[in-house]
């Protein structure tokens, strides 16, 4: 077991411009899950792939625990990547499908079946070593995947979007399993995903990326109430928040004949306008047509609840919808207009050049 | 149901199908066999237009990715399945969304890795396989193409005079960048070890891996072919200025290893008593291009090095070494090769691609010369290899198969569709 830290490493494609990772920082406790999440392109594979010496790091540094692995061939690293090959070997007995990277590595037979069947222990599947893999039901044969990895006993574990290729079904099913799983052996995990929603479910802390530059790293429940910037707040959480471009009057944002008071001292680290983000959850109806209007294209109704999708007259640059959830039992109608406000404390303030938080 | 297809060139018939079930559950009827056995996605072979297509069903955004990976090796003349459509926008009677399919060509005349191995084999087959996968490796990664998932299961493999031509098939990991760093190789190859090692071993397990064959050992084996080629290809060499038909020697090594050379990066330094060269660009099917400008045969790289050998032997004997290359290769094909290929019956031409036929005529012809003890003429020849040999040969047109625990079944194509 072992922290893992990124000092400063950055990665240049040979023949590119610009970095794909550009100085990352980050430290991984023992034992943590970290989730690197982000668009595609945005660096999060190569920064997992730097750390298993599958890519170089043209400069700053990679530590395992206190060893500088910076340029340790892969095999060396001590790391793991798990579902790196999903292929079950069909002739092969499911311990021989667990246990087939050992040998190729030369472990003695006696070990290699001995960490087979811890592994198999924990995974579940000690009736079943003795079989084929056609035997086994699809959790099952996910099952042993994961005993690849776990088999080796490395001090991390790799996971690049391990779930992409399972349906919906499976994906949520193995999601709980990963997260449980590695919890249960308390083994440094770094996990990549595009999935915002599997990055917030899964990991201790979640890392967001873009275009090669870390944007923020903070647990779940920070990222999603604190948001560093607008990257962040319209990447973090589904359906996503709101960001409106509104004039700075009053002391206050603007939400239409409404003034949102704000501090002076935000107010005064921006101009005549500014970004205000609120999440469906937290936008207030008002009945007396007070507040920013929306003209209503579509209800869903959800049963307790209900979204409205529609575009809020006035708002420059919005190319989304905006969002709202209000209650499902009275909710408003199709090509309704309803005026909004947020509910205090809970408006999310960014500088629209820099697109940094404003708001503590 | 309102299908989003996407297709360079579509076949109306691919309309036809059910594409409103999900593929494990397509009627027989349709299939060009029987699948079994475990995969990460579904995949079937399905009878279209007297042909065989494969159908992936898996996640929409994945199917656009390899179909416009596949577009793009293609265009590479990489040796890859050709992508015919993506269907998505499925759903089942009952409204439920179903993942799209991406549709490939099979390629005709290609076998999985476990019906080449099942078969009753030369002596060095594992050797011959797994070169061609190494040689698959280097020309993927000479063109930036990382792979990702390189494996047995993910490559078709095409006789080629006796060796092995290469194939990629999934292209699901694949992506194509202006050039590959060394991690991205290592990469590479660090999969390729693990995953050829262990369908090796299951290969063993399942008793259809040659005797006293360690799938370690052969697994070590195809990552040093790797970088031996990889170092031909690539290395810099330095010489003195006197020794300059170094740089010739340079790239006769590579065109005997089935490369052309388009660029050279060649370096003196101050003085000029020493050169440095570095090949920059490399394709390539150095004989198979060669033989397709003269004769437009379309063949595999092996196979073409064979015919030029036999055009070359058929120039000497003929006297015509100084004629008119284009026109004694146009003779050679209308004189030669045309009739031997021609000589089989129409009934035994799914059992060996005529390129291969010709290899291997010439192979009979020269075992029934050294029996004899004179030369065999080559229509002697090959009247004899159709009456005694082809006809024991398996049908190798249409073979089918997954990474399954069945062996795979031979499809059955003028069966065609029912109904």
């Amino acid at each position: 077991m072992a922290t893992v830290t990124y000092e400063n490493a950055s990665r240049v494609y040979p023949g590119a411009t610009t970095p794909s990772v550009d100085k990352l920082n980050i430290e991984i406790k023992d034992g943590e899950f970290l989730v690197f999440v982000g668009p595609s392109g945005c660096g999060k594979s190569t920064s997992l792939r730097m750390l298993a010496g599958l890519e170089e790091v043209n400069s700053g540094r990679i530590l395992i625990g206190d060893r500088d692995v910076t340029s340790l061939p892969p095999k060396d690293r001590d790391v793991a990547m798990v579902f790196q090959n999903y292929a079950l070997y069909p002739h092969m007995t499911v311990a021989d499908n667990m246990g087939f990277a050992l040998k190729i590595a030369g472990t003695p037979k006696d070990e290699i079946r001995k960490r087979v069947e811890e592994a198999a222990k924990i995974l579940d599947l000690t009736a079943f070593l003795d079989r084929k893999p056609k035997a086994l039901s699809g959790g099952q044969r996910q099952r042993v995947a994961m005993g690849r990895a776990i088999v080796r006993q490395p001090q991390v574990f790799l996971m690049d979007e391990p779930l992409s290729n399972l349906d919906a079904k499976l994906r949520v099913q193995t999601r709980t399993q990963i997260a449980s799983l590695q919890r249960r052996l308390g083994v440094t995990t770094v996990y990549v995903t595009h999935d915002q929603v599997e990055a917030m479910t899964m990991g201790d802390r979640v890392a967001v990326l873009k275009d090669g530059e870390l944007q923020q790293c903070d647990s779940p429940r920070r990222m999603y109430d604190h948001p560093d910037n607008v990257f962040v707040a319209g990447f973090i959480g589904s359906p996503a928040m709101n960001l409106m471009t509104l004039p700075v009057a009053d002391g206050g944002v603007k939400f239409g004949s409404v003034t949102h008071p704000v501090d002076a001292d935000v107010l005064s680290n921006t101009g005549d306008t500014i970004i205000a983000g609120v999440r469906p959850e937290d936008v207030e109806l008002d009945d007396s047509g007070r507040g920013l209007p929306v003209e209503i294209d579509v209800v869903e109704e959800l049963g307790a609840d209900a979204y409205i999708y529609g575009s809020v007259e006035g708002a420059a640059d919005t190319d989304k919808p905006f969002v709202a959830r209000v209650d499902g039992r009275t909710p408003p109608k199709k090509g309704d207009t309803i005026y909004f406000t947020p509910k205090a404390d809970h408006i999310h303030l960014f500088n629209p050049e820099t697109g940094l938080r404003l708001n503590g | 149901m309102a299908l989003d297809i996407t297709a360079a060139r579509l076949d109306p018939a691919l309309l036809d199908l059910p594409w409103e079930l999900p593929l494990e559950e397509w009627p027989q009827d349709l299939l060009a066999a029987l699948p079994q056995g475990i995969s990460r996605h579904i995949v079937r072979f399905v009878k279209l237009s007297g042909r065989v297509v494969a159908i992936k069903e898996i996640h929409a955004d994945l199917a656009r990715r390899e179909y416009d990976t596949l577009r793009i090796l293609n265009r590479l003349d990489q040796p890859s399945v050709m992508p015919l459509a993506v269907i998505s926008g499925r759903k089942t009677a009952d409204g439920e969304p179903l993942d799209a399919c991406l549709v490939t060509q099979h390629l005709k005349f290609s076998l999985p890795y476990r019906a080449v191995f099942s078969q009753k084999m030369r002596p060095d087959t594992t050797r011959r396989v797994l070169d061609a996968l190494a040689v698959l490796l280097v020309r993927l990664h000479i063109s930036g193409v990382f792979w990702g998932d390189v494996s047995l299961s993910n490559t078709l493999f095409r006789r080629d005079a006796g060796d092995f031509a290469a194939y990629l098939v999934d292209a699901e990991t694949a992506a194509v960048h202006q050039q590959l760093s060394n991690g991205q190789r290592e990469h590479d190859t660090v999969i390729a070890h693990g995953n050829i090692a262990g369908e090796l071993m299951d290969l063993e397990a399942g008793g259809h891996l040659e005797e006293g064959v360690d799938p370690i050992e052969i697994a070590d084996r195809i990552i040093h072919r790797y970088e031996l080629l990889w170092e031909e290809l690539t290395a810099t060499e330095r010489f003195e200025s006197t020794e300059r038909w170094k740089v010739e020697d340079r790239i006769r090594r590579l065109n005997n290893l089935g490369f052309d050379v388009d660029e050279l990066d060649i370096t003196t330094d101050i003085d000029g008593t020493h050169i440095q060269i570095q090949p920059k660009v490399v394709d390539a099917g150095y004989h198979s291009r060669r033989l397709m400008e003269l004769t437009g045969l379309d063949v595999e790289e092996n196979q073409a090095r064979r015919l030029l050998n036999d055009l070359d032997a058929y120039s000497a004997s003929t006297d015509r070494q100084n004629d008119d290359e284009a026109q004694v290769a146009h003779d050679w094909v209308s004189e030669v090769y045309t009739p031997v290929t021609l000589a089989a019956p129409r009934s035994l031409r799914r059992k060996i691609e005529p390129a291969e036929l010709f290899h291997e005529v010439l192979e009979h012809r020269w075992y029934m010369s050294e029996f004899s003890g004179n030369d065999v003429n080559i229509m002697d020849a090959v009247a004899d290899y159709v009456a005694t040999v082809l006809p024991n040969k398996p049908d190798e047109d249409a073979v089918v198969g997954l990474d399954t625990q069945e062996m795979p079944i031979v499809a059955d194509i003028d069966a065609g569709r029912k109904g």
